[in-house]
């Protein structure tokens, strides 16, 4: 178990002040302007001996992705951009972050942009996030009060400005370049790629999009050392993580847990176990809705880590656990989700936008039972015609929650597909005809 | 500019430029890639998905080809060069997901789609689709939208491509168009429900892939492959559009445009594309003679003989011959020829009385060339609202300052709606002068320019003091040295088809000969008896007072009210002939039907009447008459060559025009109304609907 000596996010449940004084009381903002003065490098180098690996949910290594970014200031500014639109459904981390403790975050922005040769930084708010843009509003006031960013940021010689913007609440907005459209005041749809950001970004200038966590994270691990942050969890999936469980548990809560915690570990030790116990467990979604859930006997030692959950054809995304107990309709939960993700498409590209409203139209109708096993088949094969064929990563996202579902409980499907003809007799002769 | 670069398509290897996307590589190896949003002359938006194809050693996932150039692409192991496979089983399963989603809410009403027979989304599905539909749920409709009355829609149909959004604010420069909502409830929409306006509306139709924008006018007309297609050339401004006239028997039924990337691209104004009801309605399809004051049906043979009697019972100097817009150069060689055979030197081809002509050519012409405004880093605009007189050359001038951030451009006269931003220096001679003795910052600028461009509009040259506005530009230009060796700044906007070519055949006052003001006035006081109208319908028929008008043409308009015998001509599309546009490029029409009723090719009509007058002309068909053309002016021999800057050192800007004094009088457009600005544009249902359409967006915007 993490030690409370070893947690980053001392202030997570929002016990302590979030304000400048109780955040420098637990360590923020100490000693900043001497870790600029250590340069950009030797920053990225920190970042990348860390091991952290993004926290957005696709697990890109942070530091090499600070280090695409061009050496030297060219003709273009650059810039950082904080992804504060947290909306993948199960999630609620970076919120628990900005609101008690957006020093961190203020800080970890200062440092990266620093080691980015980026002078203004912005973070895109998701747009349901109200008190929570107040208090990192409040916290970017107090900061630039205390000359802790702005002309001369912590005396350290660099200008820096800190910019908070909000959302209007599209889920859509999350995808780093469709949040760069956005953040522009263009429609939020996802850009071609290439060119990536680093090499044209916000206003066609090179620019890192980060997760709020990864940013966050950022000062306590150099403070503390790129190997105290590496001697948490496996091999590739180093340091500590926010992990987010909700659903049938005795207690959802968002914990700081150190990566690679065994999954049943981290729901009995930290949520009371699940609701009736492990036995009643049904399926647990490991990483916010867009991840192929996995059944009980999967979770029973599975790893919470990039790579172990990759293994079992899943993933970490944002660590967001979803738990589902026996009294769950899995048929109609995976229909939910894929109704979020018909809703929430741009309508970009063909395949999303029409195979998304297809699948859930398609679910819907399993979800009583109105099908027949043959359509299972081909609702598998709409989803592998939508994932991989799109320009952002929600087509993938719509259509692994069905591959999950129906890797793993297709044969509850199948049941529920026979209830439904054995109920409806004249049905049931029609098919044979 | 451009490093070669060896890829692998389906195992073949080829070279090509790296700048190239990969879709264009793959055609480059001659495979074919299947798309919809993708076009060439728009920006990228890679949505569709259709053009997936596999790159080796990549994310084992397909890639848009449209969105990815080979120089992103990284090479194979040991350098080898970068595979792409347009035929695996990657490709395939893609290709037939992607056409199984677009289908599934798309109508199944193939039958009753104007689209249908030249539908990418038809022809796609039969190659790249699968063999039947295994969708079941409810298929999605979408509300029609209001476009105009061009553009016809049915919403339901659209695929999403967003070319036409593209188009619209790119190449049209409007923003009435947009995707609004999100996700299966996207829709592309006019926002406002109003017309789109633009003059460039029509060519969605043909961007649209899909049976979404179709054309109101052609609607349930006819199929494509029932149309005869004859691709010719375009009469309705002076730029020569390169066009395809679909006929059905004697009617045409639509014009599309033709590729020519030193014309109009592939791109062709609203009234090019909609003019044609205008070929069907006031025709002049019998000769007519006035009796009693009344124009009454008569034959060739009454006709002929009426006006050979009246010609040969007046004195040679009280003839006078004028030229229209539309004409084509083999009738007005074949009226000159006439008419000097006649003996008499009272000719003129400017029916709006612009100060042009009598010099070298490149006095008269648009010497930059349409293509070479795309060089251009600074134009002038005098007296000329381009976007209503030559849309096509509008379109190039926004392109060019869309690629060329550096691109300055100034404009003198009547402060017209652009679709790009220009510095507006003043409405008069007033301006120009000042601009000319080195005042302002915008001479500056055209004098910092290395290859400038200055295009004069009939606006400015159709004035009493036009001779004298000419001669100051032409000292301007002088003075920021637009002619210099291969680049030839000076530029004359010509609105009328057949101008350049009449300019460049000397249907002009000859020695002693009066022009048009002189012809006009002589009719008054009686000294001209007989005037031989070729297709002039812009002047007021009352006029010509009392003199004896002889109007040859192929609508009743006003040359026809006002004439004692009409000789039904033929129209553009019903005739061969050569047309000279503002460039000086010379071009053909191709005959796409026959003429109605009686009416005859105009040059046949004038060695008829020779014969009568015992002037018989020398030639006895077209090819005879053509080579007499060149003989006159060598440049009818070269097709399709725009002369540009080629003799731009022999350019004497100090023999253009005639310095003198100017009005204050400020500059305006010649073209008022876009919609009616010709005698078919005047006959046309759809141009007049389209006229008080935008006539009612103008009173709109000004309120």
């Amino acid at each position: 178990m993490l030690e409370d000596k070893d947690r980053i996010f001392t202030n997570l449940y929002g016990l302590h002040d979030w304000r400048l004084e109780g955040a420098k009381q637990r360590g923020a903002w100490n000693g900043t302007a001497d870790i600029i003065r250590m340069g950009p490098d030797w920053i990225v180098q920190q970042m990348k001996d860390s091991g952290l690996r993004g926290r957005g949910g696709a697990g890109f290594p942070t530091g090499l992705k600070w280090s695409f970014m061009p050496k030297e200031i060219g003709e273009r500014p650059h810039y950082l951009v904080v992804n504060a639109d947290e909306s993948e459904p199960g999630t609620c981390k970076d919120r628990d972050i900005l609101r008690h403790d957006p020093h961190l975050l203020i800080e970890g922005c200062l440092i990266a942009s620093y080691a980015m040769n980026a002078n203004a930084c912005y973070i895109y708010l998701r747009g349901e996030f109200v008190d929570e843009r107040e208090h990192l509003q409040a916290a970017v006031n107090e900061a630039y009060a205390a000359g802790l960013i702005g002309k001369n940021a912590c005396g350290s010689g660099w200008d820096f400005d800190l910019y908070v913007h909000h959302g209007a609440g599209a889920y859509i907005c999350g995808e780093e370049t469709a949040l760069l459209e956005s953040l522009e005041g263009k429609k939020g749809q996802p850009r071609l790629k290439p060119p990536f950001p680093a090499g044209a970004g916000l206003y066609g200038c090179p620019t890192t999009v980060n997760n709020v966590e990864s940013i966050a994270v950022a000062p306590t691990i150099i403070r503390r050392g790129a190997g105290w942050f590496k001697g948490f969890g496996r091999e590739n999936n180093a340091g500590t993580k926010v992990f987010c469980i909700s659903g049938h548990v005795m207690r959802p809560c968002n914990v700081e847990e150190a990566m690679s915690i065994p999954l049943k570990t981290l729901i009995e030790r930290h949520c009371g176990g699940v609701r009736g116990g492990w036995d009643n467990l049904k399926a647990i979604i490991p990483g916010g809705s867009s991840v192929p859930l996995l059944p009980r006997e999967i979770c029973d030692d599975v790893l919470m880590d990039f790579d172990a959950l990759k293994d079992v054809k899943s993933g970490l995304g944002t660590a967001a656990v979803i738990v589902m107990d026996k009294s769950t309709d899995i048929v109609r939960a995976i229909a939910r989700i894929s109704y979020f993700y018909k809703h929430e498409s741009c309508g970009q590209c063909t395949p999303c936008r029409e195979g998304t409203g297809w699948m859930w139209r398609v679910l819907e109708r399993m979800a009583e039972g109105n099908s027949t096993t043959q359509e299972i088949d081909k609702l598998l094969e709409v989803s592998t015609q939508i994932e991989g064929h799109t320009i952002c990563a929600l087509g993938d996202a719509a259509a692994w929650p069905v591959q999950g579902l129906i890797r793993h409980f297709r044969h509850e499907i199948e049941e529920r597909i026979n209830q439904y003809r054995n109920d409806r007799p004249l049905l049931a002769m029609a098919a044979a005809e | 500019m451009s490093d070669l670069r060896k890829i692998k398509v389906n195992g073949h290897e080829v070279e090509v430029s790296s700048n190239l996307t990969l879709l264009q590589a793959c055609e480059a190896a001659g495979e074919e890639i299947p798309r919809f949003c993708y076009h060439e002359r728009l920006s990228v938006a890679g949505n569709c998905r259709m053009c997936l194809i596999e790159v080796k050693g990549g994310p084992p996932k397909p890639v848009a080809s449209c969105a990815q150039n080979v120089r992103d692409l990284r090479p194979g192991p040991e350098g080898a060069p970068p595979e792409l496979f347009t035929n695996s089983p990657m490709v395939k399963k893609a290709r037939e997901g992607v056409m199984e989603f677009l289908l599934i809410n798309h109508p199944l009403d193939c039958p009753i789609c104007d689209q249908g027979g030249e539908c990418d989304l038809q022809d796609q599905a039969m190659a790249y689709g699968r063999d039947g539909t295994r969708y079941e749920e409810n298929k999605r409709a979408v509300e029609e939208k209001h476009m105009g009355p061009l553009i016809k829609t049915i919403m339901t149909r659209c695929i999403q491509c967003t070319r036409c959004v593209r188009f619209a604010t790119e190449i049209a420069g409007v923003d009435d168009l947009g995707l609004v909502n999100r996700g299966e409830n996207a829709e592309i929409t006019s926002y406002l429900e109003k017309a789109i306006e633009s003059e460039l509306t029509g060519n969605l139709i043909d961007i649209c892939p899909v049976g979404a924008l179709t054309s109101k006018p052609y609607a349930f007309n006819a199929r494509p492959w029932e149309l005869r297609k004859t691709e010719t050339i375009d009469v309705m401004d002076a730029v020569g559009s390169n066009i395809r006239v679909d006929a059905r028997d004697r009617e045409v039924l639509r014009i599309l445009p033709r590729l020519h990337e030193d014309v109009n691209e592939e791109w062709i104004s609203d009234k090019t594309r909609f003019i044609w009801d205008g070929l069907k309605s006031q025709r002049l399809d019998q000769p007519y003679v006035r009796k009693d004051g009344k124009l009454t049906p008569a034959s060739w043979n009454e006709a002929l003989s009426v006006v050979a009697e009246k010609l040969n019972g007046t004195p040679a100097d009280k003839v006078a011959a004028i030229v229209g817009d539309l004409v084509p150069t083999e009738a007005v060689k074949a009226l000159k020829d006439l008419m000097v055979a006649i003996g008499t030197p009272h000719l003129d081809c400017r029916q709006d009385g612009a100060s042009l002509g009598g010099g070298s050519r490149e006095s008269y012409l648009f010497n930059t060339t349409i293509a070479g405004l795309e060089q251009a880093d600074a134009i002038l605009l005098i007296g000329t609202n381009p976007r209503l007189e030559a849309p096509m050359i509008n379109a190039r001038i926004r392109k060019s300052w869309l690629d060329n951030l550096s691109l300055k451009i100034g404009l003198i006269g009547h402060q017209a709606a652009l679709n790009y931003e220009y510095d507006y220096l003043g409405a008069g001679p007033e301006t120009l002068k000042s601009i000319t003795s080195g005042e302002g910052a915008f001479f500056e600028t055209l004098k910092a320019a290395e290859r400038p461009a200055i295009i004069i509009g009939m606006g400015a040259l159709t004035r009493a003091d036009g001779a004298a506005v000419m001669a100051e530009t032409a000292r301007l230009a002088a003075a920021i040295g637009a002619v210099k060796e291969s680049w030839n700044g000076f530029n004359v906007l010509h609105l009328a088809a057949s101008r350049a070519g009449a300019l460049d055949l000397g249907f002009l006052p000859g020695e002693g000969g009066r022009d048009l003001a002189g012809i006009l006035d002589g009719a008054q006081k009686r000294e001209i008896e007989i005037v031989y109208n070729l297709g002039a319908d812009e002047i007021d028929g009352v006029r010509f007072n009392g003199a004896f008008v002889v109007y040859q043409g192929h609508h009743g308009d006003a040359g026809a009210r006002a004439a004692d015998v009409v000789f039904p001509g033929a129209a553009y599309t019903e005739q061969s002939g050569v047309y000279v546009n503002t460039e000086g490029r010379v071009q053909m029409t191709v005959r796409a039907h026959f003429p109605p009723g009686e009416a005859r090719e105009d040059w046949a009509i004038l060695r008829a009447l020779s014969e009568r007058v015992g002037k018989t002309l020398p030639y006895d068909d077209l090819f005879a008459l053509r080579r007499a053309m060149v003989e006159d002016a060598p440049v009818f021999g070269r097709v399709d060559h725009a002369p540009g800057a080629e003799t731009a050192l022999e350019f004497d800007l100090t023999k253009v025009g005639v310095a003198g004094s100017m009005s204050d009088e400020p500059f305006t457009s010649s073209v008022t109304d876009f919609y009616f600005t010709n005698p078919v544009a005047r006959a046309s249902k759809t141009m007049a609907e389209c006229s008080s359409v935008m006539r009612g967006a103008a009173k709109l915007a000004a309120e």
